[in-house]
């Protein structure tokens, strides 16, 4: 059994999936730093981000259905900052008693409220559209440019590799276990008539028992890696082959894009 | 003395999350203590055709087993009357002890600690393993954890054992006893093989698989005399 | 089944880009930087060339671990984050490699974290979890002397102490980009965290049993090693260092009333428009549509973001 689903990468032939990798990288980066600065409020400036964002997913063939689906991750989170519509101060809209306390919704607390979930929504979707176009080893390759130390990206590297392996390893645990799940009502030797599932305590204790055992497997294993990387002349340093030259290519696609995130800057400062 | 079967499969089908077809139409009857073989080339689908019989995995189609549709409601019933021996005993061995691992099943059932212990015990014994009730599953050879994750089942004292490669990767002494105790075992027995000598010993009845598709149901001795057959899908007779 | 198997439901500790201010993701990401550099070094000093390929698999080991749950009641299920533990069985610097990496993974393949703000996620889940779960448990193994129990108790303390302190950071972070109010962020991340902070004790126990029953071994270089209190005290500064800043990040300690007298608006309450009753009645007022519009998107919202929260935990367990 494989765990497919790890594999965020959708391939298709669209200019955004053929864009060097360092490029792609930095403008999913100014994107979401553009609408991290908008100020609260500044709809026209969040309608053309918004406008961006549809363009590249377009632009991407991946669907926008499948953008936004994947987007969804960000809507749980969005509780956490509910709260500010009513401690914003501003024009009170409609008051309510909560737990003894009279709280007002207010309209700065709307505007600032809505601002945030639309950064957040713009944000993921760019951050969506990065991860299907781009293989994770080129993203990490990526991740150079941005001076993270060569180090950290090969054991990300490592990592991705066996998070296939150990991952599929802990799916089949919980599949044997699953498997020894099971309980009649009555017990086969007609003792008292009991809930099965132990209780939560064990059930945990059983969890980390798994853990643990995926643990001292990953250890070994991590041991005959290292047995066979030291037979191909492993040595400590981490080296890999000259990142291919940006192309010219790839910039004149960028400018534009970076263009169009100042001017929307501009757009969210005038006055309106 | 037609007994009702205690699996009814009819055609199932399944594919994989990703597309890849594992089952077609898949229509077998195994009734009560009757022993069968599964065998087909890798990738034929027997692995994933036992993990339809406790509903780990879900396809199209029906499945009942002692009379009870393989849904959501019956699962836990369903489990505890299955006893699913996986390939890699490493995943079935996922408790310090083999205590521990064995006594899983009944304690997540809420039998007493009285009936547990003897549950154990007596799987150990049927197993050949009494005196291992103490030892790290961890450090257990390939034949013992066999053994070992054999017992995890029995101790939930099913009415039908499921096995996934049996005898695979066994030295000739672990094989035999391994056999031996497959022949005295009562429950109604399904194993997927690529053993064929051990279809021979212990399967009277054997069920040809090939890229998901059942080609050959029937006794094992007329199946196997035919040579034609086997070799069609990837099999061999045994010498 | 497959696709949520394998990915734990974002929990309430992975902020998302939007979330944070620019100002506050930069401080996080130096302070990140400054954290996983000096672990960097500091292991391979310690690993030597085995550094890439051992924390690399036990990267991918604690991925994995967390997808590794149990049920609680009902739809919910307990699972592990990890500070803790890959601070206790690997050591700190390497915990807090391995847990870096494993926030980085979950950030750029499945949008777990946002990627502006990972610094800060990187912080929380990879540093401070780590560091003060480490050394808590070194102080209780200091306790015990030895016995058995220090290694039980510390385990779990720390454990549900690296939970809870990193959701406190959490709280903070919040709250200096004026997402939500440190009297309303802090008790519900706390909140939630106590209970979830259980669940990783539990686990990690479970986890630290097993060890310690087949491969003890691993576990002694913890406990011989020297410099238990420096850890202990190491633990406790991080934690400590994240609670005082918690002021600071609110000009109004003492919660949401207070903020509403000191804003002005609690007299702006009193003659609002509107007055939500619990049957929901709304007399009639000028710009009665707006605020009908303005409750029914905040009901909405609230409602949808509860559903969605408690459907992925369902889907979680549904396997």
């Amino acid at each position: 059994m494989h765990i497919h689903a790890l594999d965020a990468y959708h391939h298709r032939t669209s200019l955004v999936h053929s864009l060097d990798g360092r490029v792609k990288l930095a403008l999913a980066l100014l994107f979401i730093i553009s609408a991290a600065v908008i100020p609260d409020g500044a709809w026209p400036a969040y309608v053309l981000l918004a406008a961006l964002a549809l363009g590249v997913t377009v632009a991407s063939q991946l669907g926008v259905g499948f953008v936004q689906r994947r987007a969804a991750v960000v809507l749980s989170f969005a509780l956490a900052a509910v709260t500010v519509v009513f401690s914003t101060p501003g024009r009170s809209l409609l008051a309510m008693r909560v737990l003894g306390q009279q709280l007002a919704v207010t309209d700065a607390g709307l505007v600032r409220f809505v601002s945030i979930l639309l950064k957040s929504w713009l944000s993921v979707q760019m951050a969506v559209v990065l991860t299907a176009s781009t293989h994770f080893p080129t993203l990490l390759r990526a991740m150079r440019s941005l001076r993270v130390p060569r180090i950290l990206v090969a054991i990300a590297g490592f990592a991705y590799r066996y998070i296939f392996v150990i991952g599929d390893e802990a799916l089949r645990l919980t599949r044997a276990r699953a498997a020894r799940s099971g309980f009649l009502s009555l017990s086969k030797e007609g003792a008292s008539d009991r809930r099965g599932g132990g209780s939560v305590f064990w059930r945990a204790w059983v969890t980390g028992g798994m853990v643990g055992s995926l643990f001292l497997r990953s250890i070994e294993r991590s041991e005959r890696i290292y047995d066979a990387m030291l037979a191909r002349g492993y040595d400590g340093e981490v080296r890999s082959l000259r990142p291919p030259i940006l192309q010219a290519r790839d910039v004149l696609i960028a400018l534009p894009f970076v263009l169009v995130l100042v001017a929307i800057q501009f757009v969210a400062r005038l006055s309106w | 003395m037609a007994m009702k079967p205690c699996i009814e499969i009819r055609d199932l089908s399944f594919a994989y999350p990703d597309g890849r077809p594992a089952l077609h139409d898949v229509s077998l009857s195994v009734r009560p203590g009757e022993k069968v073989a599964l065998v087909g080339p890798n990738g034929a689908g027997k692995s994933t055709l036992l993990l339809h019989l406790n509903g780990i995995l879900r396809g199209e189609g029906g499945v009942s087993v002692m009379g009870q549709q393989v849904a959501e409601s019956h699962l836990a019933r369903i489990r505890a009357q299955v006893g699913l021996v996986f390939q890699n005993p490493e995943d079935q061995l996922f408790s310090p002890t083999v205590f521990d691992d064995v006594a899983y099943g009944p304690l997540y059932a809420g039998l007493p600690e009285e009936e547990v212990r003897r549950q154990v015990a007596w799987a150990l014994v049927q197993v050949g393993l009494e005196g291992y009730a103490g030892r790290l599953s961890h450090h257990l050879s390939l034949g013992e954890k066999k053994r070992a994750a054999i017992a995890t089942v029995l101790s939930m004292r099913p009415d039908i054992l499921a096995l996934d490669e049996p005898t695979a990767g066994l030295d000739l002494r672990a094989r035999r006893r391994l056999i031996g105790l497959l022949q005295d075992l009562p429950q109604t027995m399904l194993a997927a093989t690529h053993d064929m000598r051990l279809a021979a010993e212990v399967f009277p009845r054997m069920v040809i698989l090939d890229e998901g598709r059942l080609i050959a149901d029937g006794s094992t001795g007329d199946l196997l005399a035919d040579e034609q057959l086997l070799e069609a899908h990837g099999l061999e007779r045994p010498c | 089944m497959l696709l949520n198997t394998v990915n734990p439901a974002p929990n309430p500790m992975h902020i998302p880009d939007g979330f944070l201010g620019l100002a506050v993701s930069l401080v996080c990401w130096i302070l990140a930087a400054l954290g996983v550099g000096m672990a960097l070094w500091r292991s391979r000093e310690a690993m030597g060339e085995r550094q890439v390929p051992l924390m690399g698999v036990l990267a991918a080991f604690i991925f994995a671990a967390q997808m590794l749950n149990f049920t609680v009641a009902g739809g919910t299920s307990g699972h592990l984050i990890g500070g803790a533990l890959a601070a206790i069985l690997l050591g700190p610097w390497a915990g807090i490699l391995t847990m870096t990496t494993v926030v980085a993974i979950q950030a750029l393949l499945f949008q777990d974290g946002g990627l502006l703000v990972m610094g800060a996620n990187i912080l929380n889940m990879g540093i401070i979890a780590t560091l003060v779960g480490y050394g808590l448990y070194r102080a209780a193994l200091a306790v015990a002397r030895g016995r058995r129990w220090g290694l039980f108790v510390g385990g779990f303390a720390a454990a549900w102490a690296s939970v809870v302190i990193a959701s406190v950071a959490c709280a903070v972070q919040l709250a200096f980009s004026g997402t939500s109010p440190l009297g309303l962020a802090l008790p519900a991340m706390v909140g939630v965290h106590v209970l979830i902070g259980t669940g990783e004790g539990l686990i990690t126990v479970g986890a630290l049993a097993f060890v310690a029953g087949v491969r003890r071994d691993l576990l002694e270089p913890a406990e011989a090693a020297t410099g238990s209190l420096r850890w202990a005290s190491v633990g406790l500064v991080v934690a400590l260092a994240v609670v005082l800043l918690a002021p600071l990040a609110s000009p109004h300690p003492d919660g949401l009333e207070r903020v509403a007298e000191d804003a002005g608006f609690i007299e702006v309450a009193k003659d609002a428009p509107y007055e939500i009753i619990p049957d929901y009645v709304l007399p009639g007022i000028p710009n009665e549509a707006l605020a009908t519009i303005a409750a029914g998107i905040v009901g909405t919202l609230i409602v949808a973001g509860v559903a969605f929260a408690v459907a992925r935990l369902r889907r979680q367990t549904a396997s």
